[in-house]
């Protein structure tokens, strides 16, 4: 049968089931197609754009992937030098205490050449809210190896998979964030499935809360895919996601009002 | 009239930035500086105006955080000496490539690397051409007393925001650290955040719904936008040279011979102006308060009527790069330098006169 979108039914109020927020610039995303960026930031305003927050929120964007964050999120931004972003929202959120204020980073951003800056605003309980998305490589820059590569995976620069008698151990960062006293709530999502996403905006949602209510630190580690620097399609990595990279990063709550909690799906893998 | 009061340089440079209406500092210790952190600490300007002050992690951290609040149009100020502001650069450079506003301090000590915690005029290029990467300038005001410390403060945050730039105040060990009274300038309320939304239209302070959202970036991958930021930023600093170059003359009138000297070298010239005059020589000193705007114009006439000039810095020779620059008559330019935190006596300037110039 021949669908007529045009047609007047589909655009009545009550038939409507989804719409973008506007709180989305109404421009095509420059992240590839299957990569879980396009569903964060929209997770991201969704739960802005709920809380009738616009007005009253200042966003950090990193260097990676997602520095033209700011491009396609409707709200006021600053990109800030590559790792250095908890430092911008330290100081803004200081400064603007009723303002929300979060960064938005990826794991060579956060967990490489941010670390200090990251590990320090955890460590002062800064009452802003990190997002962190996990890929397990330098995306923008064409596929290298970043803190968070697993063992034996293939990037640009450990093209025979990542030795980590010379290159290191892949780094769980957020598992270090979880023991600090002025963090207040820690959780590890992913965004591959609805259900996923959904998961995701709650945890957003309930560190924005947290924010409002001035109880440190949140913390969202979203592990994601990066099909183009995985050399798999969409499918291909989300599949790749679930068996190798949620073992070692399992999904769930770490940390919640303060409390140290254990993930409940997947396995440690030693 | 302000209050009187009997100073470290480092600590006028605090309570008026206190007075100033400063909303933030942002800091990391080092030697020979710490005490503009340590005043603020215990003046406790939280209670007193509201503004915040906050130990960084590093230099690194404390640029960013100054990038982040002046991304939002708080007025803002750092403090270090030579390897903190060395750490510093990229952030400086996304200062000045964002266009955003700040007050940077800079006590300078000997280098190179870990150096000496002594005083010196070693880091003048770093300050005064760029520094980071990127074609960029600071505005540059070297302060000679601790009088001047206090009253730039004011200055330099009131270029910051006209012209949306950092701006450097480059002092050094000596300066910092020395005794001398000074009158405070009278406080200025902070502004309020409607205040600053209402002066500062540029900046990140959450979206209102009758304007498009605010980007604070140097990020333009476009090779013909990033050339209209570049042309944009060397128009603003054609600008400042224009309108914002200081400079003092001390008997430069009468005089046959010159010494040019910024900071710290140039209190000693004062006292090797006398000495040389006692002895029948008659030198003048010539002064520049803005390095970067260089006085040029100035130093040219200076230049026009000297017998020969004498430029003064406790470094190997970097001042001197300007001076020649801006003179264009062949009068004989040669330079006295002392490194490593050595400061130099007004005796051995004055024979340096009259070796290297007079008799030379």
């Amino acid at each position: 049968m021949e669908q007529n979108y045009n047609h007047p039914e589909w655009h009545k109020p009550e038939n409507l089931v989804y719409k973008r927020t506007d709180l989305l610039v109404d421009r095509p995303l420059s992240y590839c197609p299957g990569c879980g960026h396009g569903t964060v930031h929209r997770m991201l305003m969704e739960v802005i754009d709920e809380l009738g927050a616009q007005d009253k929120t200042i966003g950090v964007s990193p260097v990676g992937c997602s520095v033209l964050a700011y491009d396609f999120m409707n709200i006021d931004m600053l990109g800030a030098a590559h790792g250095r972003a908890p430092a911008l929202a330290t100081a803004i959120k200081r400064l603007w205490p009723e303002r929300f204020v979060f960064t938005y980073q990826g794991d060579g951003d956060l967990a490489a050449i941010g670390t200090a800056e990251t590990i320090h605003a955890c460590n002062r309980g800064e009452n802003i809210t990190i997002i962190f998305i996990n890929n397990g490589i330098y995306g923008m820059t064409g596929g290298q190896m970043a803190p968070t590569t697993l063992e034996g995976m293939k990037t640009a620069t450990c093209p025979y998979g990542r030795d980590v008698a010379t290159m290191g151990y892949p780094l769980r960062i957020t598992d270090l964030i979880v023991h600090l006293p002025g963090v207040n709530y820690v959780t590890r999502q992913s965004v591959h499935t609805p259900v996923n996403a959904r998961r995701t905006k709650k945890a957003i949602r309930h560190a924005f809360d947290i924010q409002s209510q001035k109880k440190g630190l949140s913390f969202i580690e979203v592990v994601s895919n990066c099909n183009s620097g995985w050399k798999m399609s969409a499918v291909q990595a989300n599949k790749w996601m679930e068996e190798n990279m949620f073992p070692y990063y399992p999904l769930g709550d770490m940390k919640v009002d303060g409390v140290i909690v254990e993930p409940k799906s997947g396995t440690v893998k030693e | 009239m302000g209050e009187l009061r009997l100073m470290k340089g480092n600590e006028a440079i605090a309570e008026s930035v206190i007075r100033a209406g400063c909303d933030g500092y942002f800091g990391y210790p080092i030697t020979p500086q710490s005490e503009i952190m340590e005043y603020l600490m215990a003046e406790k300007p939280f209670e007193r105006t509201g503004m915040v002050v906050l130990q960084a992690e590093s230099e690194t951290a404390s640029i960013n955080m100054i990038y982040g609040a002046a991304g939002t149009g708080k007025m803002v100020v750092t403090s270090s000496s030579s390897p903190g502001i060395s750490l510093m650069q990229e952030g400086i450079s996304y200062l000045a490539g964002a266009e955003l506003p700040a007050l940077i301090v800079n006590a300078v000590r000997g280098g190179p690397g870990l150096g000496t915690i002594q005083p010196s005029q070693a880091d003048y290029f770093q300050a005064c051409k760029g520094g980071g990467h990127g074609d960029y300038h600071m505005i540059v005001m070297a302060p000679a007393s601790v009088q001047e410390m206090a009253d730039l403060v004011k200055v330099c945050f009131d270029l910051a925001f006209k012209y949306r730039t950092p701006v450097m105040m480059l002092s050094d060990g000596a300066i910092g650290q020395m005794m001398e009274k000074v009158v405070l300038p009278d406080p200025i309320p902070r502004r309020t955040d409607e205040e600053l939304i209402r002066q500062c239209p540029w900046a990140a302070t959450g979206k209102q719904k009758d304007r498009d959202h605010i980007i604070i970036t140097s990020l333009d991958l476009d090779p013909a936008g990033q050339e209209k930021v570049n042309l944009k930023l060397q128009e603003k600093y054609r600008q400042i040279e224009e309108n914002e170059v200081r400079c003092e003359s001390i008997m430069t009138d009468d005089a046959d011979y010159h010494f040019v000297a910024f900071g710290l070298s140039a209190r000693i010239c004062q006292k090797s102006v006398d000495l040389a005059r006692a002895k029948g020589i008659k030198v003048g000193l010539f002064r520049p308060i803005s390095l970067f705007p260089f006085p040029k114009k100035e130093m040219n006439e200076i230049g026009k009527k000297s017998k020969g000039i004498l430029v003064v810095e406790m470094n190997a020779g970097q001042m001197i790069e300007d001076v020649r620059l801006s003179i264009d008559s062949h009068v004989k330019i040669e330079h006295y330098g002392r490194f490593g935190g050595i400061i130099p006596s007004p005796d051995e300037v004055v024979r340096a006169l009259e070796q290297k110039v007079i008799g030379g």
